[in-house]
């Protein structure tokens, strides 16, 4: 039942694209029912599947002579991210509302990336994960080189090379796996048992990882992010930060830490204080965290600060995940599942609430439009967005960093503490973008000028509803999806990743 | 017995309240300002079941709510209150709506105002029940965020650099408090309250630290110590201590003044219980090492914040700082008690007489230091905003009920016997003298200097010669006098009658120092 929601999102492409020409409503709404109907279903999974184990969806032979089959399974992590995905597509066509431009072929580009993305979070066969990865990477490219913004060609190209160099990454360590297990399957649990030479994983390992942690931000191969997602119409940036960076994350955890746990093994020496990969790939994470905030709080661009933001928020997951501990995992599935939502929902006010009106992402010209008084509306969820992304209680944001942090105290102690020091900053540049958008010059003794801005629909305001209700249900209420995390990091799937660390 | 839970109802309905006059209110000021008022008068409602119902003899936990929440991170559900709990709930129920009455004139969105203060309101109420850490943070945290925009949206002039000096220093010392609190959970596996008192009473708290004590060659006492400083920031921000109170005077200030009656009356109270719920049962091993600069760090707080109120020329700074100083008395002692008595039962006798002090200061300060902020929005709205201390003079001919009333107010912040705030101090002082001799002789010049800042008030504003254009100042209209009435007949209650509160609270610190001692 689950793979409807691939099958749907593909079936919505052709269904718009034959719409007759001029019919931006219709598109419109059949985007809409597309993406509900993907949810419905993801939702209608999660009541089924009570304990977040490993339920196979679909099985079926492929390439019989390569091994490889079409095998969909989920357990919890892919349910989170599946739910993920179907929030940020709903609220996604409701802020692409005002989209007149080619509008079918924009919905149908966007539909094609969500049923790539629920592609990657469903499949269990490597080749399959693969292919529907590569999918994914395609209607990038066009959303934001058709419908972007400042310099678009250039991102887009920026961000489809790194994608392919982190493909390219992928695939030989994929394809080494698959040569040295020599079992003649793709199959992700049959090869997670199989114990390859320790020496093989030590550089399959940080190759897979990087090429996934390409897509996640990880730091320094993170400059394709700022750029793309900035470039980005609003819905895409929503969906690049929101979904594809967690496509990344989700490879690192799924596919190079289940395959090659020893590759987190001591090396037995040390460079520079390093023991492992793992040491290494936790400071990189560490750095993107502050570094992150440190270059957002510098931005002049609105939507760069939430581009680097996006950065330092990644950095706790791939922190999270570095720090083998269950609850340090637990928090980086958390983590994903809070920063998409609230990467969509800051990606919607900057980009659809705010330039879509003002037609400026100047922090320095916003500021004296006291768009407070123009569009409260937009003020207050980005207040409010703003509060959950840094990690105040009552919000996503706190429960999946909380539990991120405190696998860090026991496996990195030190590096809790610099990732504090991240939190402090993140909170300055929340506080700065602010300021200057919403209630700058509230201090001029001149009369405030409010400029006449179209108020904010409904569709917008619904969208935004969505995903602040979302954050604060999470926020208050984890154990709702702790609930299929937490058996599913227990499976047998992750036991090489969690009890073999520490050697 | 009870169908509804009574603690969590009371934190819903001002939540609900918040709701239901942003969707309401909207578009009628008054109804907006009604309906807010209503649902706090609900809250000070039920708290007064809860206090009537309420058995005094048992110094415990009452009214406790225990739910599954967050199993995987040892989150429960907790609430309950003891007799330092219902007190602080009594003090915030009867705040609010005096902070309400005090705001009635508010223009601007009146609405988002009355709903931010109920959303204060149930922050404050969660903080003051909340028994598990993840749940009292959430709280804590959630009361931070509606001060910060009342102060934001609806100060004065230097409001906006105001509110972000509150907002950060509060921020920073969360943020040391909840690292703190992580590295607890760590070591325990705990975030409740209780339990965590529990372990640091059996001594099993050193034995867990050590197990993580390897880091960096730490001994299991220093990473205990600087766990303790952690949390001691977060509070120390908060109530505040000096050297970490200069966010304090500009937010009062700036604040609309039916806020910065919030900000004294209840949040500075928020610092102090912590000390008192969390800091003390959980580290007072640490905090034992550290005794005597702690005490010389109240000492301080006392003395030079009351100096610094003799510099101030602006009605709303000298009490800002005279907030600090009364809160310093409270800190001296909740530090005295610390003392290491072994099983001298005299002693004992001091410590619980300077807890019950420590309990009535605070809600004494909160119901005195609440009244004199809203003596000085009475007094801007006649002036036209102006509340220097020599903008005034010889009020006492033009406004005679304004004045008398005030002055009741300033005896009662002076700590003049007959009056509320009298007992409190009277109390602290009668503990500390034994406990910790000195720094309680060197307090005492707080008292003078409070004394003569208060007598410099009284002669500037009231007596003295009458300035021309205050001639036609209205006095205080009936329903002003109605609505101060029971604030200022509540200050001769308890200071008459202190028995009324110290009867709720007696049981609780005598059960306090029977826990504290070693």
């Amino acid at each position: 039942m689950l793979a409807w929601t691939i099958y749907i999102s593909f079936l919505g492409v052709p269904v718009l694209l034959l719409l007759p020409k001029g019919s931006v409503r219709a598109a419109r709404i059949l985007a809409l029912l597309t993406a509900v109907a993907g949810f419905a279903v993801t939702l209608w999974g999660f009541a089924q599947q009570r304990t977040g184990e490993l339920v196979t969806v679909a099985r079926a032979p492929w390439v019989p002579s390569l091994g490889v089959e079409y095998h969909l399974a989920s357990d919890g992590i892919s349910l989170t991210l599946l739910l993920l995905t179907g929030i940020v597509a709903i609220s996604g066509v409701l802020f692409s509302w005002n989209i007149e431009h080619r509008a079918k072929e924009f919905f149908a580009f966007y539909l094609a990336l969500i049923g790539g993305v629920y592609g990657v979070f469903l499949s269990f066969d490597l080749l399959l994960l693969f292919v529907f990865y590569e999918i994914a990477i395609i209607p990038k490219y066009f959303l934001i080189a058709i419908w972007g913004s400042t310099r678009r060609e250039h991102a887009a190209m920026k961000l489809a090379l790194y994608s392919f160099v982190g493909s390219a990454m992928v695939l030989i360590g994929l394809i080494a796996a698959y040569v040295v297990a020599g079992a003649r399957t793709m199959d992700l649990v049959q090869l997670a048992q199989f114990p390859f030479p320790i020496h093989f994983q030590m550089w399959a390992f940080p190759l897979v990882f990087v090429g996934f942690g390409i897509l996640a931000g990880l730091w320094p191969f993170h400059t394709w992010a700022p750029t793309g997602h900035v470039a980005a119409p609003t819905a895409a940036s929503m969906l690049l930060a929101g979904v594809v960076m967690k496509l990344g994350a989700y490879g690192c955890l799924r596919v190079a830490m289940t395959l090659f746990p020893r590759g987190l093994d001591a090396w037995g020496f040390h460079v520079f204080g390093f023991g492992s990969w793992r040491d290494v790939f936790a400071l990189l994470a560490l750095i993107g965290i502050v570094y992150g905030a440190m270059v957002a709080l510098v931005q002049k661009d609105f939507k760069f600060v939430i581009g680097y933001s996006s950065i330092s928020h990644m950095g706790f997951v791939l922190l999270g995940l570095m720090t083998l501990q269950q609850i340090g995992l637990d928090g980086a599935v958390l983590q994903m599942f809070s920063h998409g939502i609230l990467a969509g929902l800051l990606f919607a006010v900057v980009g659809r609430m705010v330039y879509d009106r003002t037609h400026t992402r100047d922090l320095s010209e916003l500021e004296t439009m006291h768009l407070s008084k123009a569009i409260p509306f937009a003020a207050a969820t980005f207040v409010l967005g703003g509060m959950a992304s840094i990690g105040l209680p009552g919000f996503s944001g706190f429960v999946a960093e909380l539990q991120v942090l405190i696998g860090t105290w026991r496996s990195f102690p030190l590096f809790t503490v610099v990732a504090g020091v991240g939190i402090v900053i993140g909170i300055a540049y929340t506080w700065r973008a602010m300021q200057k958008a919403f209630f700058g010059s509230s201090n001029h003794s001149a009369p405030p000028t409010v400029a006449p801005l179209p108020p904010i629909s409904a569709p917008e305001r619904i969208g935004a509803m969505i995903l602040v209700g979302a954050s604060v249900i999470i926020g208050v209420y984890p154990q709702l999806l702790l609930r299929v995390i937490v058996p599913a990091l227990h499976s047998p799937l992750f036991d090489g990743l969690l009890k073999g660390r520490g050697k | 017995m009870n169908i509804l839970p009574p603690i969590s109802c009371l934190t819903i309905v001002p939540l609900l309240g918040a709701i239901a006059v942003l969707a309401l209110g909207a578009k009628n000021k008054r109804l907006a300002g009604g309906l807010a008022l209503t649902f706090a008068f609900l809250a000070l409602a039920i708290t007064l079941v809860l206090w009537h119902r309420f058995n005094p003899i048992s110094g415990g936990l009452q009214f406790e709510e225990v739910r599954a929440w967050i199993p995987v991170l040892g989150v429960q559900y907790h609430v309950g209150v003891d007799g330092l709990g219902l007190l602080m709930l009594m003090l915030s129920a009867i705040v609010v709506p005096m902070a309400m009455a005090a705001s009635w004139h508010i223009q601007e969105r009146v609405s988002l105002y009355f709903a931010l203060m109920l959303m204060l309101e149930a922050g404050l109420f969660g903080t003051f029940t909340a028994l598990n850490f993840f749940h009292w943070f959430l709280f804590w945290e959630l009361s931070l965020i509606p001060a910060f925009f009342l102060i934001r949206l609806w100060g004065g002039s230097e409001r906006a650099a105001a509110a972000t000096q509150f907002f950060l220093y509060t921020m920073v010392g969360s943020v040391a408090l909840l690292l703190a609190f992580l590295a607890i959970f760590l070591c325990t596996g705990k975030f409740d309250f209780m339990d965590l008192a529990e372990m640091a009473r059996n001594g099993q708290f050193l034995p867990a630290f050590a197990a993580i004590s390897d880091w960096h060659r730490f001994t299991a006492e220093k990473v205990a110590l600087v766990l303790c400083f952690g949390v001691f920031l977060g509070f120390a921000v908060k109530v505040p201590l000096v050297p970490f109170h200069t966010w304090l005077p500009a937010a009062y200030a700036e604040a609309p003044t039916g806020t910065t009656m919030l900000l004294t009356g209840t949040m500075s109270k928020m610092g102090v219980y912590g000390f008192l719920r969390i800091l003390l049962p959980i580290f007072c091993v640490q905090l034992r090492l550290v005794r005597t600069p702690l005490l010389w760090i109240a000492v301080a707080t006392i003395v030079l914040s009351a100096y610094a109120a003799l510099a101030q020329r602006d009605l709303k700074r000298i009490f800002a700082y005279s907030s600090i100083n009364h809160l310093g008395y409270c800190m001296l002692g909740i530090f005295s008690i610390l003392k290491f008595t072994g099983e001298n039962p005299s002693l004992a006798n001091e410590k619980a007489a300077t807890l019950n002090g420590v309990f009535l200061q605070m809600f004494n300060h909160g119901l005195t230091a609440a009244t004199l902020f809203w003596f000085v929005a009475l007094l801007e709205k006649r002036s036209g905003g102006l509340r220097g201390l020599d903008d005034f003079g010889g009020l006492r001919k033009v406004v005679p009920v304004l004045c008398g009333l005030m002055g009741i107010a300033l005896f009662s912040s002076l700590g003049l016997p007959g009056l509320n705030g009298f007992v409190g101090e009277f109390l602290i002082f009668k503990g500390t003298f034994p406990l910790a001799t000195w720094p309680a002789s060197v307090s005492v010049l707080g008292l003078l200097l409070t004394a003569i800042f208060i007598l410099t008030i009284l002669q500037r504003v009231f007596s003295g010669p009458l300035q021309e254009r205050w001639s036609q100042m209205p006095d205080l209209t009936v329903g002003e006098r109605l609505a101060l009435l029971p604030a200022i007949a509540l200050m001769f209650v308890l200071g008459l009658y202190p028995q009324l509160v110290l009867g709720v609270i007696n049981s609780t610190a005598m059960q306090m120092v029977q826990q504290l001692r070693f």
